[in-house]
């Protein structure tokens, strides 16, 4: 028996394993190779020399303030938000709640546009002088991340008995040494948590660094891309994708000692209060939060419905069309069936890959190999997306893994980006389940994957749904890693948009608007609905 | 007991792995041709059904990025192409290409006389087909100096001068093609003295954006964004977009005494699995279906100079006579050089 | 008054009224039971007095003092949770000095005082231990330990025992009632266990939905149970009403104005001597005694005892007395229904 399970965990841990290697190791590797071992033989003199650049040192400096500092940013930020979302019961809130998530999934350059049509000197915050500057670069990476700090720490938030917290208070603690003593210590690994993947997101961000500096400040990663897609300096992007790769796997290892995952959550019991007046403060905190998460949305609804001085909706209509000038070739509603379709298919790997991850690491004493384990899927979050496409096609170029003409590519890129989501919201989940039941079930007479079927997945079911949206949503608004990859006349909803603004004309213009609120509104619905399932089926059970 | 789920977890996989090798079969056959292009390709349906009723051949295009992406693509993929044949790589990547080897020379058949001017020079000569231009060029929103009862600029010279200080808008030379033709232009207008003209429009406040995007739809005032810089770098094709619902005339124009000829060049791969269906595509490129499609689907003009320009082409999208221009292999020389200075001078 | 006073006080949620119209009196130095069934409202009633829980009417005062402004932290008491709610990132040192640490009183101070609960409560040398590392009956302790630190002027006690097994529980209520009088507490505490408000309160009130139906001494609220259910909740064995009532009114208290009597289980006794005439139903027996169940002329089945060693058998007639201290008189009820 304990052969045969020992067997089974090896398979099911290759299956995620062996796509980690083909889509992510292999042409990582690939490109690093090109780049180190120019001329057949190792050159690290080379490497040497762009780690020696003072430019090089310039760009690194800026990547770890910037993504340091949004970071901060986003936790003090995202934590009242966390705590109005999660912890208080008013109507809308689980509409705010998708909407939160929508800057998170929709693509850089539809953001990148809005956020700058608001700060550019013309648009209603012009007068804060932000256009170009570092603070506007950061303001956006936050714009992009406070959601991650809002549901990881919410998560955690939810799980807290809220007893411990009444205990404290009545030895005599004021509301703010409830939450310093008593709420943050427990916060503490969802914050960090958050944190490190907020930095990971940060500091390989390259849209954002690009429109909103306006080319006066570089990271890594546009370094990397700059000397990848335009000086073909394969040996300093090499150097620089390895410097990245070292800075990521530290932060990676730092942060999964501190990290655990919430607790079970005891929804029954739970009735959350409503808002009070003396928490006004915090809900001016969150609400300004909010306002500032909203803004760009607004914008670019506002710009949606405006044509030339009159509105309507000429915009939406349009989007039946190859756009003026035949700027597409396909209408931008052919774009948004092949999302769906693109974003369903990714959503099918993603699912299987993250199953099998999330039980791997999810099974009780697995110890130090399981942490790795969820280390490793986490990595193609934090490596540049121009060496991991770059590498698509110099790697998978040779049968039987010549996948760069094959209509799976883009699919599969998506789900190695969605597939950490998933694992991260499959895992707790699972291992909240107490392995007693699964022996009390297997002593009366189920097998393993009986017992799967009969104590995990009644439990999992709802976050396995959960993870299918996210990473659906994921999927639609994914830009970066489609984007390096062959785009044939099949393009994403995202691709679509891209172009759209890429042309000249106001038609085209507004189209991509409508198009960018579409959208924001499908994934803003998939979250909505996700969010619903989880909410209508607490009384059910 | 576990032994049940693995099979249905590693069929998935084998399955997803089958379906991806289906997806390659298709790329050998000879009736299929695939075009690597940038993402600026647009062609209406009808050309290329042309071109299928003429040969038999189904034209699949990949899109790869810009012009740089696209031809720094194809020298990494050099030992396995991704496409038979290209279209897209332009005259300031067009000696990298040569110089990679990538390309198998051709010698189009029927390529028209005006088009001769555009050729590479040299050994490269028969490398590269060219299939058309554009002009990079600054534009201004003159209903803006109408409005403001201010003459617009006309030449380079004038965009260093106070008169139009935080006026002007272009994309970085690094990271946006037409923002490197501006720059070409500049240093084949200024030569040595080309920093020193840079340092003079950085002192004249000009905003440099990453993209053509940013640069137009966001800060240019006649752009989606209704920015407030009246003048921005883009192409001398742009005015006509600018035709208000309505209007016959458009509201902006481009400088044609500033401009960079950008030529797009076509070519075969080498390692091509179809090089003869590639070349016929090229001469179809260069024939009259194709010429006459291009301005109206890709805002650029044709190389044969017999082909008849849409209407509002004629009176509006002039090219400029005596546009600027630098040696390709100049380019592909000096290009790091030249971006590295450039970037020292655009930023603090 | 000095201690707690609850006036009219009613907490509604939604619709319904979880506490309707209370009042309830904790003098300075006692111990008050709030003794009721599950959903009764007694936990609310907790709540609301330490502050967790906004009243819709009525007022909650100490030492004459409206509290209605005076948020959680500001009202001087401790609860203690039937779980304990301990802070799992701190050691039992640390939990027991977290009120002290809020108060900013000295580390020697905090050391000195921690210690001296420990001692209190039976815990010496656990300092250092972590939470996670004690058994139910250690973490009850530590939880009040660490309520007790600061001296609250009132100690809230929330189930305090229940979540422990029935002998830990027995010894527990024992010393907790000692602790609260060594250490000079007015307290108030909410069970559904009746064993256990006797145990530790000096007086106790009965709660049943939403309203406390009785409050007094123990003695008072032991001997008179206000109403058939409340002796039933008292865990009185039996409730007579009516013409059974009368068979035994004559060899009570004839003279009293009482409607219904409730019995303990060891009420009725064989005895030679006895009134009463019965015959034995079931029999069953125990280490301490012989349960029976008796048919008694006129006053139908009623539950008994007999010495262990007496000829009972099952069929047989026996005679049978009244034990009067085991019997409470009720004035006036309208049913007999258990709690």
């Amino acid at each position: 028996m304990t052969l045969r399970v020992r067997w089974g965990t090896v398979a099911i841990a290759a299956v995620p394993l062996t796509a980690l290697v083909l889509f992510f190791v292999y042409p990582v590797v690939g490109m690093l190779a090109r780049g180190l071992w120019p001329d057949g033989s190792l050159d690290l003199g080379a490497v040497t020399e762009v780690l020696g650049r003072p430019r090089t040192h310039r760009v690194l400096w800026f990547t770890v303030w910037s993504a340091g500092v949004a970071t901060l940013v986003s936790v003090l930020a995202g934590l009242p938000v966390a705590f109005v979302l999660h912890r208080l019961r008013f109507p809308g809130r689980d509409l705010l709640r998708a909407l939160v998530v929508v800057p998170f999934v929709l693509p850089t350059v539809v953001v990148g546009v809005a956020f700058r049509q608001l700060i550019a000197p013309s648009g209603p915050l012009g007068s804060l002088g932000l256009d170009g500057t570092a603070t506007a670069i950061v303001a956006a990476l936050v714009f992009f991340n406070i959601s991650v700090v809002v549901r990881t720490v919410g998560a955690f938030w939810e799980a807290i008995d809220t007893r411990r917290e009444e205990a404290a208070a009545v030895l005599g603690a004021s509301p703010w040494q409830v939450f310093r003593t008593v709420t943050l210590p427990a916060l503490v690994p969802g914050i960090v948590s958050a944190a490190s993947v907020v930095f990971l997101f940060c500091a390989t961000s390259f849209g954002v660094v690009l429109t909103m500096g306006g080319l006066r400040y570089s990271n890594v990663e546009t370094e990397i891309y700059l000397l990848t897609t335009q000086e073909l300096d394969l040996t300093g992007a090499a150097a620089l994708s390895i410097l990245q790769l070292v800075v990521i796997t530290a932060l990676l290892v730092l942060a999964a000692r501190v990290r655990r995952s919430p607790g079970p959550v005891d929804r029954t019991t739970k009735r959350l209060p409503r808002p009070r007046l003396r928490q006004l403060p915090v809900l001016l905190w969150a609400g300004l939060v909010i306002v500032f998460l909203m803004a760009p949305l607004a914008s670019l609804l506002s710009a949606s419905l405006r044509q030339g001085d009159t509105w309507g909706l000429d915009n939406y209509r349009a989007l039946g069309t190859t756009g003026a000038h035949n700027a597409l070739l396909v209408p931008a509603t052919t774009g948004l069936a092949n999302s769906l379709q693109i974003a369903m298919v990714a959503t099918v790997i993603a699912l299987v890959l993250g199953s099998c991850v999330a039980f791997l690491v999810s099974r009780p004493g697995g110890g130090r190999p399981m942490g790795v384990l969820d280390g490793v899927f986490m990595l193609p979050l934090g490596v540049s997306a121009v060496t991991v496409g770059f590498g698509f096609l110099i790697t998978l170029d040779k049968p039987p893994l010549d996948l760069r003409e094959s209509a799976l590519l883009i699919p599969i890129a998506q789900a190695m980006v969605a597939l950490p989501l998933v694992v991260r919201t499959l895992a707790p989940v699972l291992r909240s389940v107490d392995d007693r039941q699964r022996q009390a079930a297997a002593s009366l007479g189920a097998g393993p994957l009986r017992v799967l079927l009969t104590v995990d997945v009644p439990v999992a079911w709802r976050a396995l749904i959960a993870a299918a949206g996210f990473a659906f949503a994921v999927s639609l608004g994914e830009f970066g890693a489609t984007s390096f990859l062959a785009r044939d006349d099949n393009p994403t909803l995202p691709v679509v948009i891209y172009r759209l603004i890429g042309h000249p004309g106001a038609e085209n213009f507004g189209m991509a608007m409508a198009a960018s609120v579409v959208l924001a509104a499908t994934t803003a619905v998939v979250m909505f609905a996700v969010q619903r399932l989880r909410v209508a089926s607490v009384g059910a059970f | 007991m576990r032994s049940r789920l693995l099979p249905t977890v590693l069929s998935t996989l084998l399955l997803a792995t089958a379906l991806a090798g289906c997806g390659s079969d298709s790329k050998e056959s000879p009736k299929t041709l695939v075009v690597a292009t940038h993402d600026s390709w647009a062609m209406s349906k009808s050309v290329l059904a042309k071109f299928k009723a003429e040969t038999g051949i189904t034209v699949k295009v990949r899109p790869q990025g810009d012009a740089g992406e696209l031809t720094n693509k194809l020298v990494l993929t050099k030992d396995s192409p991704l496409a038979d044949g290209v279209y897209g790589i332009d005259n300031t990547f067009a000696s990298r290409a040569v110089d990679a080897g990538i390309l198998t020379a051709y010698d189009a058949k029927e390529l028209p006389s005006s088009a001769e001017q555009y050729r590479l020079t040299g050994d490269a000569k028969d490398d590269l087909t060219p299939i058309d231009y554009g002009d990079v060029c600054v534009n201004v929103d003159d209903s803006w100096f109408a409005k403001k009862n201010l003459t617009p600029p006309k030449t380079l010279d004038d965009l260093a001068k106070p008169a139009y200080k935080g006026l002007f808008v272009t994309p970085g030379a690094t990271t946006s093609s037409p923002g490197l033709a501006f720059l070409l232009a500049t240093i084949a207008a200024k030569g040595d003295g080309w920093q020193d003209y840079w340092k003079q429009l950085m002192a004249n406040d000009t905003k440099i954006t990453a993209g053509w995007t940013d640069a137009y739809e966001v800060d240019f005032t006649a752009g989606g964004g209704n920015g407030d810089r009246p003048i921005v770098t883009s192409y001398s094709s742009s005015p006509p977009f600018t035709i208000p619902k309505g209007a016959t005339e458009p509201t902006t124009s481009a400088l044609l005494d500033t401009c960079f000829r950008q030529v797009e060049y076509a070519g075969v791969l080498k390692g091509s699995d179809n090089p003869a269906g590639m070349k016929k595509f090229i001469d179809f490129m260069v024939g009259q279906d194709f010429q006459e499609a291009l301005p109206d689907n890709m805002y650029v003009y044709p190389v044969d100079s017999t082909v008849k320009l849409p209407a509002d082409w004629a009176s509006y999208a002039p090219v400029s006579p005596h546009p600027y221009s630098v040696d390709p292999s100049a380019v592909t020389k000096n290009r790091t050089t030249w971006l590295r200075e450039w970037r020292d001078v655009t930023s603090q | 008054m000095s201690g707690l006073d609850v006036r009219d006080l009613t907490v509604r949620f939604g619709a319904t009224a979880a506490v309707d119209h209370v009042d309830l009196a904790v003098p300075a130095g006692s111990v008050v039971a709030v003794l009721g069934p599950s959903g009764c409202g007694k936990s609310t009633l907790l709540r609301a007095v330490a502050g967790l829980e906004v009243p819709a009417s009525g007022t909650v005062s100490y030492d004459g003092q409206d509290l209605a402004g005076t948020p959680t932290h500001r009202r001087g008491f401790a609860l203690m949770f039937q779980d304990g709610q301990l802070f799992e990132h701190l050691d039992v040192a640390a939990n027991i000095a977290y009120p002290l640490r809020l108060r900013r009183r000295s580390r020697a101070d905090q050391r000195a005082r921690a210690r001296e609960l420990l001692a209190l409560v039976g815990l010496e040398g656990y300092a250092d231990r972590l939470p996670a590392t004690l058994s139910g009956g250690e973490r009850q302790r530590v939880a009040l330990a660490r309520a007790l630190a600061v001296e609250p002027r009132l100690l809230l006690l929330d189930e305090p025992l229940s979540a422990l097994d029935r002998g830990l529980r027995e010894r527990l209520a024992g010393e907790l009632h000692d602790i609260l009088r060594a250490a000079g507490a007015t307290a108030m505490l909410v069970t559904h266990d009746h064993d256990e408000a006797f145990a530790v309160a000096d007086r106790m009130a009965v709660m049943r939905e939403g309203r406390i139906v009785q409050a007094g001494t123990l003695e008072e609220v032991w001997s008179r149970p206000v109403d058939g259910w409340t002796a039933a909740f008292l865990g009185y064995a039996t409730v007579l009403t009516g013409d059974r009532a009368a068979r035994l009114r004559e060899l009570v208290a004839p003279g009293e104005p009482w409607e219904s009597v409730a019995l303990r289980r060891s009420a009725l006794r064989v005895d030679p001597t006895g009134p009463l005439t019965a015959r034995v139903e079931e029999a069953r027996v125990t280490p301490d005694q012989i349960r029976l169940q008796l048919d008694v002329d006129g006053a139908g089945s009623l539950p008994g005892v007999a010495d262990p060693g007496s000829d009972v058998r099952v069929g047989a007639r026996v005679r049978v007395s009244i034990d009067t201290s085991r019997i409470a008189l009720i004035p006036s009820d309208l049913s007999g229904v258990e709690p």
